[in-house]
């Protein structure tokens, strides 16, 4: 036998080993299933085995409230000094005194803010940019949605600071202490954002009360972690020769961290600050459940009443609001990559900051004017105008010219695709899926691993929820696996022609900004309530990252590593199959992996119109005010996530180490 | 010059220099892996590689031992991963040797407190590095000014003194460009008067010119001996380019596997290489630029000379004029004594790369 025959043997007999593995692994689940009248607890979990870690969370909470309701209620004294003044500010008018002394003093007058969000658009960005931004301003105010706008923005401009500086310091401490960042900050960050949004409000809500103070303190608490790891990151991206030169100047530890490392990783941090800011409008939405108000509020009055036509209008004004705070943060993260252009430096404030003055003076003025001109105090309801009667119009006459192909759509997709996979993710022997999984751990990343994997599906079971953890499982698995199969080919063809991608960025881009509540409308409206309706949603929310991994990945891949094919007598086919899709897997899988965790945060947003999952599990424990319940229910979605992230790294890991 | 610190005889590379020792290694390890300290310390401070290997360890920096005297240009010569540039951050601190001591003006560096450390570095060293490193949010003066503003010098004292070393490496209008708005070329030379503003008394330079084009390069390297003509700072100069070697060096010491295998002048080096690595260095060197007459000449004969030249001469100084005059050049020291003779024969063998016994050192 020759060396190298006996070499690819060798390699070859693991993956044979593996393959005998699995199929032993799947003969013993199946017989599992079949034998579950004579061993009904392998596959449901019996129910007097539960742990009720739900009331232990529960007790736990209310021995919280009771015992430190001192010092929720001054944290709540505090923060809700500068949140007033915010939302007094923009939104509600300063109220003096009380009664017949009642002193107003009133908020910014609309027509300057739209100006001054002109502005600064057209400092960061040029005309185009302050069109824009003033233009998706301008359109808020004109479709009636000014107050409620400015009470979302309100509460965001007082999050978004306390995220950065939060997020900045913590990401020091992660950084300078990696014991800290392995142990304490990493699985933290992880938790926090895989349990879902939702889950938030519960303990908040219940510390805090029913206010803008715990829809923010949720809001902080969801939006912190992008800043923490931007800081990470762009910390350890610091070159380290810059590192070694603030040495050599003799920096203390405090100048260097202060004035050689922070301003170097500034590009990366501003990434950051964009996704703060972004993530922030997200939750600030959803929040609006806990007395957040603003459009958030708006559309879930209208969805609860199911005025289709007035939740896309507020759902528009969270569009236009999103894109003009992202085009915005990611136009000032860009300049500040570039570095600075050089100007003369000015002693007067008004030279040196010329737009920041204009801003104010105007601002200023038109606030003034305000007092004598109602027009500019509240937006006259004459030039206003309303496009919902448009929206009901329109649906109405979908409705019925198409209800009968629709309709068909819709019970052909539950009868056919929907109810066989629920009815076999629901049947599935929760033994089974441990031992899968753990096996799937084990094969992938080892034994502690699997032993995670294997936990936290454990977790799942002997809290009882694991009927309803197969509920999430199987239509969050079906959307993503449609997210897949529609985004991947997408993502193939921008990677293919410039044309394609240069039509497909401006989409994605677009959304991804959009907050998850803003697709659900659009297919409420046409689909009702229910299963296809999450379905549908969900995919698109999380169809981006299939497609963006996908462009990306093939992209990345070395033009000399295609010429040696085509040289070596590759057809397009081959260089494809053999070349570039190999080469372009981790990365696509890591957009796949990306599409799995965005469509579970979806599916659980997806309660609102009527899933039964664990979302519904949340949105009933958030309606009752029971923490136990929400919490363990919304430990069980992060596990979820978890796992399935877990495993898809281990597996990118290890093909990106293949790879080399 | 403004800048001018020490004034010392310019004798390059003379045995029996009687300029101060500035810095010096004693037997200096550095190695990374698990209990490397006690390894070496067990040791007594010796090991073999096969010992460094044996316990698991790598040897970035082995056993090395040098002196670098006031003023002079001392380069450390290897390929990448000889350890050179972890030696010259042992010897600046920034990498905490395993073993052994340097010594700054007789006093060990490694001993200081963290605060004695920092004022060393504020006042006495510099360091130019390979990328660059400035800062990417300040312009060319802020960067230039920036290790005074850490000394705390307020700003026009900072400012004044980043305008002067400004004009010294010749970038006079462009104070206010930032780093990306520059070429490779003009960025080291903001590296470079960053480095001088504090007026080091050390100057290490990590491969200062190996980011930069060939041309640029040659640029750079003149530039520096110019600085050098009027500054005499005592310089550690990184490279891996024999070719930059030679062409700056008093001293240059070669490094193989974290070991200094050999500290000579470059005309020591080429005429006595101590291993086959040194000889493969230096095989391709224009010899009549590194070697001088006092290698080449023999014992005077009697036979008439043509003309008379230094010890030091570099034979490629007066190669033409021998080769027309065809008589012996006699080779006269400081009161005009003629100490021996160099003949044409012997240089056009050397030019023309010809080996003969009894010719030459």
């Amino acid at each position: 036998m020759t060396v190298t025959a006996s070499t690819s043997e060798a390699r070859s007999r693991p993956v044979q080993l593996w393959l005998v593995v699995w199929a032993c692994a799947l003969a013993v689940v199946l017989a599992v299933f079949l034998l579950q009248d004579r061993l009904p607890w392998a596959v449901n979990y019996p129910a007097g085995a539960i742990v009720p870690v739900a009331d232990w969370v529960s007790a736990l909470m209310s021995l919280i409230k009771s015992n430190f309701s001192w010092l929720t209620r001054s944290i709540t004294a505090v923060l809700s000094v500068p949140l007033d003044f915010a939302l007094n500010l923009l939104a509600k008018n300063f109220k003096i005194g009380r009664g017949a002394d009642m002193v107003v003093l009133p908020r910014l007058s609309w027509v300057g803010v739209c100006i001054g969000a002109f502005l600064a658009g057209r400092a960061a960005g040029g005309w185009k940019l302050g069109a824009l931004v003033g233009g998706c301003f301008l359109y808020i105010a004109l479709f009636g949605q000014w107050t409620s706008a400015m009470l979302t923005l309100g509460l965001i401009s007082i999050a978004v600071p306390f995220c950065i500086v939060t997020g900045l310091f913590v990401g020091i401490w992660a950084w300078r202490k990696p014991w800290a960042e392995r142990l304490l900050i990493s699985p933290a960050l992880d938790l926090m954002q895989t349990i879902p949004t939702f889950a938030y409000l519960i303990p908040m809500l219940l510390l805090f009360g029913n206010s803008p103070v715990s829809a923010m303190i949720a809001t902080a608490i969801f939006a912190t972690p992008p800043m923490v790891r931007a800081t990470m990151l762009g910390l350890s991206r610091v070159p380290s020769e810059i590192d070694d030169f603030s040495e050599m100047a003799g920096c203390t530890a405090r100048q260097k961290l202060w004035r050689v490392l922070l301003p170097s990783a500034r590009p990366t941090l501003m990434v950051g600050v964009n996704q703060v800011i972004m993530l922030a409008l997200n939750m600030v939405i959803i929040a609006s459940m806990i007395g957040a108000g603003g459009l958030g509020y708006d559309v879930l009055l209208a969805l609860r009443a199911l005025k289709v036509g007035e939740a896309m209008e507020a759902g528009l004004a969270i569009v236009a609001l999103a894109i003009a705070l992202d085009r915005l943060s990611q136009a000032i993260a860009r300049n500040h990559a570039q570095g600075h252009v050089y100007q003369e430096v000015s002693p007067s404030f008004w030279r040196r900051y010329p737009n920041l003055t204009l801003a104010i003076a105007i601002l200023a003025a038109t606030t003034l004017l305000g007092l004598f001109v109602p027009a500019f105090a509240a937006v006259p309801k004459a030039i206003t105008f309303t496009t919902a009667p448009l929206w009901k119009t329109a649906v109405s006459w979908i409705t019925i010219n198409f209800f009968d192909t629709i309709e068909a759509f819709r019970v052909a997709l539950i009868l056919n695709v929907l109810n066989p996979v629920r009815a076999f993710c629901e049947g599935f022997p929760w033994l089974g899926a441990v031992f899968l999984l753990g096996l799937a751990g084990y094969q992938l990343g080892g034994l502690r691993l699997a032993a995670l994997v294997a936990a936290l599906t454990v977790f799942c079971a002997v809290t009882g929820l694991w009927e309803k953890t197969m509920a999430t499982v199987y239509l969050c698995g079906i959307s993503a696996f449609i997210a897949c199969l529609i985004g991947i080919p997408i993502g193939l063809m921008a990677s293919r022609s410039d044309r394609v991608e240069k039509i497909v960025t401006p989409v994605i881009d677009t959304l991804q900004v959009l907050p998850s509540f803003c697709f659900i409308i659009p297919v409420v409206m046409l689909f009702r309530v229910g299963d296809v309706t999450a379905m549908i949603a969900t995919v698109a929310f999380a169809v981006v990252p299939a497609i963006r991994y996908t462009n990306h990945g093939l992209r990345q891949v070395p033009p000399a590593l295609i010429e040696a094919a085509k040289v070596s007598g590759c057809t397009k086919r081959q260089t494809f199959l053999r070349v570039q899709l190999p080469l372009a897997l981790p990365e696509i899988m890591l957009g796949v992996n990306q599409t799995i965790l965005m469509a579970l945060a979806m599916i659980i947003i997806c309660a609102m119109v009527g899933t039964r999952d664990l979302g519904q599990e949340v949105f009933i424990a958030l309606s009752k005010a029971d923490s136990g319940r929400g919490i363990v229910a919304g430990l069980a979605i992060a596990f979820i996530g978890i796992v399935a992230d877990r495993l898809f790294n281990a597996w990118t890991a290890k093909a990106r180490a293949r790879l080399g | 010059m403004a800048d001018t610190t020490e004034q010392v005889p310019h004798a390059a590379g003379m045995p029996n220099d009687a300029r101060p020792i500035k810095l010096a290694c004693r037997n200096v390890w550095k190695l990374f892996g698990a209990n490397a300290a006690n390894f070496i310390r067990q040791r007594n401070g010796k090991a073999s590689m096969a010992d460094v290997a044996a316990a698991g360890l790598v040897g970035a920096v082995r056993a090395v031992d040098l002196e670098i005297r006031q003023g002079e240009i001392f380069i450390i010569m290897g390929l990448s991963g000889s350890g050179k540039s972890t030696l010259v951050r042992c010897m600046s601190r920034l990498v905490e040797p395993t073993h052994g001591k340097v010594e700054f003006e007789g006093k060990d560096l490694l001993k200081i407190s963290d605060g004695a450390l920092i004022e060393l570095r504020r006042h006495r060293m510099g360091m130019v590095f390979q990328n660059f490193a400035l800062l990417p949010h300040l312009n060319v003066l802020e960067n230039i000014a920036f290790p005074l503003g850490i000394q705390g010098q307020d700003r026009p004292t900072r400012e004044k003194r980043a305008r002067e070393v400004i004009e010294l490496v010749g970038l006079r209008g462009r104070e206010h460009f930032y780093p990306r708005e520059l070429s490779g070329g003009q960025q080291q030379r903001v590296g470079i008067a960053r480095s001088l503003a504090t007026k080091p008394e050390i100057w290490f330079l990590d491969e200062p010119f190996s980011a930069l084009d060939p041309l640029i390069r040659r640029e750079m390297q003149d530039e520096l001996m110019r600085l050098q003509t009027m500054l005499h700072k005592t310089i550690v100069f990184i490279t891996h380019d024999f070719d930059e070697a030679i062409r700056l060096a008093d001293r240059i010491a070669i490094m193989k596997d974290g070991e200094v295998i050999q500290i000579g002048t470059p005309e020591e080096l080429v005429v006595n290489p101590a291993t086959d690595y040194v000889a493969e260095f230096t095989r391709d060197v224009d010899r009549a630029k590194v070697i001088s007459a006092r290698s080449l000449m023999r014992a005077c004969d009697g036979t008439e000379h043509g003309g008379a030249v230094a010890p030091d001469a570099k034979i490629s100084s007066f190669s033409a004029s021998i080769v027309s005059a065809g008589k012996p050049f006699a080779v006269v020291n400081g009161t005009g004594k003629p100490i021996g003779e160099v003949t044409p024969q012997a240089v056009i063998d050397l030019l023309a790369g010809i080996e003969r016994p009894g010719a030459g050192a």
